[in-house]
């Protein structure tokens, strides 16, 4: 079968692959966001304890 | 331990995912009725399913947050929101683009969808809820109020196509009984699914250092982890 066909899937080509393009972004959008998050939240932390190191349990 | 935990998930779960999408787009043959489109299925019901499942996990952690007063349960349930927000958008939307050429339409007001709709606005609803408040203890109480109640709508979601006339085709492999779909079409969607689980569990480890970072914030154990840490030129990716 051709390569043209799979890509092509009998005139759903477009559904298919815009579902699994917008999957995969979905997919990596969430691993940066959750990544920025953290590495934001992390400095914040990072930059407070260094103007003030004092600490409650 | 979370750190730990990322890469033990995530990379199985790409590897997961890969070989699933390999197989749904191009190894399994073609269905009778739907042609090349059922192959949307392979990313639709994973994600779909998983938007109710975070929404369970979301409400359980926010009961177990109110009941038992645990700071790391809110935490869990917090961490969800973003996550079950973006899978039911988009659900909904992979939906629509399925619906185009199944149904004849890109959207209806189908029970199922309508539902699946009230899940988004109440995910979103949660997340407004909490940064309305600037008060982490108070937004926690008030966002777990938000999230037990709103879980309702999850078993009408599921149940929506059994209890209502629906437009919605029924449950083919997610059912107490046997998959209405044959094995040579299945495995994909058996790869798949636990792939985008372990993708889920890796995120939400991030987010949830992410809350008890907010939470601790003050906490002496914290503060000497974040001290001895990377720093603030901490560039890595927190979740590799």
């Amino acid at each position: 079968m051709e390569i043209a066909h799979y890509f092509d899937m009998g005139k759903y080509g477009p559904y298919v692959w815009s579902c699994y393009g917008l999957t995969a972004l979905t997919l990596i959008a969430n691993i940066w966001s959750a990544t920025r998050a953290h590495r934001l939240e992390y400095q914040r932390t990072w930059r407070r304890l260094q103007h003030n190191p004092r600490s409650e349990d | 331990m979370l750190r730990r935990l990322r890469p033990w998930l995530l990379w199985p779960s790409i590897i997961l995912m890969l070989i699933g999408a390999y197989g749904g787009l191009w190894l399994v043959p073609m269905d009778y009725q739907q042609k090349d489109a059922f192959r949307i299925f392979y990313v639709h019901v994973p994600i779909a399913a998983l938007s109710l499942g975070i929404y369970m996990m979301m409400a359980a952690a926010a009961a177990i947050g109110m009941i038992w007063r645990m700071k790391v349960a809110h935490a869990v349930s917090a961490a969800c929101a973003p996550i079950g927000a973006s899978f039911t958008a988009l659900a909904l939307i992979t939906g629509a683009i399925w619906g185009r050429p199944m149904w004849g339409t890109w959207w209806t007001w189908d029970v199922r969808v309508t539902t699946e709709v009230i899940l988004l606005f109440l995910y979103v609803g949660y997340i407004a809820l909490r940064n309305s408040f600037d008060d982490l203890s108070r937004a926690d109480r008030t966002a777990a109020v938000l999230a037990i109640a709103g879980s309702v709508d999850v078993p009408i979601v599921k149940y929506s196509v059994i209890w209502w006339n629906s437009l919605h085709q029924g449950a083919t492999v997610l059912k107490f009984a046997r998959p209405s779909m044959d094995t040579s079409m299945l495995w994909p969607f058996l790869v798949m699914f636990p792939g985008v689980m372990l993708y889920v569990g890796a995120v939400l480890c991030v987010r949830v250092q992410t809350e008890i970072l907010k939470r601790e914030r003050n906490a002496r154990w914290l503060s000497a982890r974040v001290v001895s840490g990377p720093g603030r030129e901490y560039g890595d990716s927190a979740l590799f």
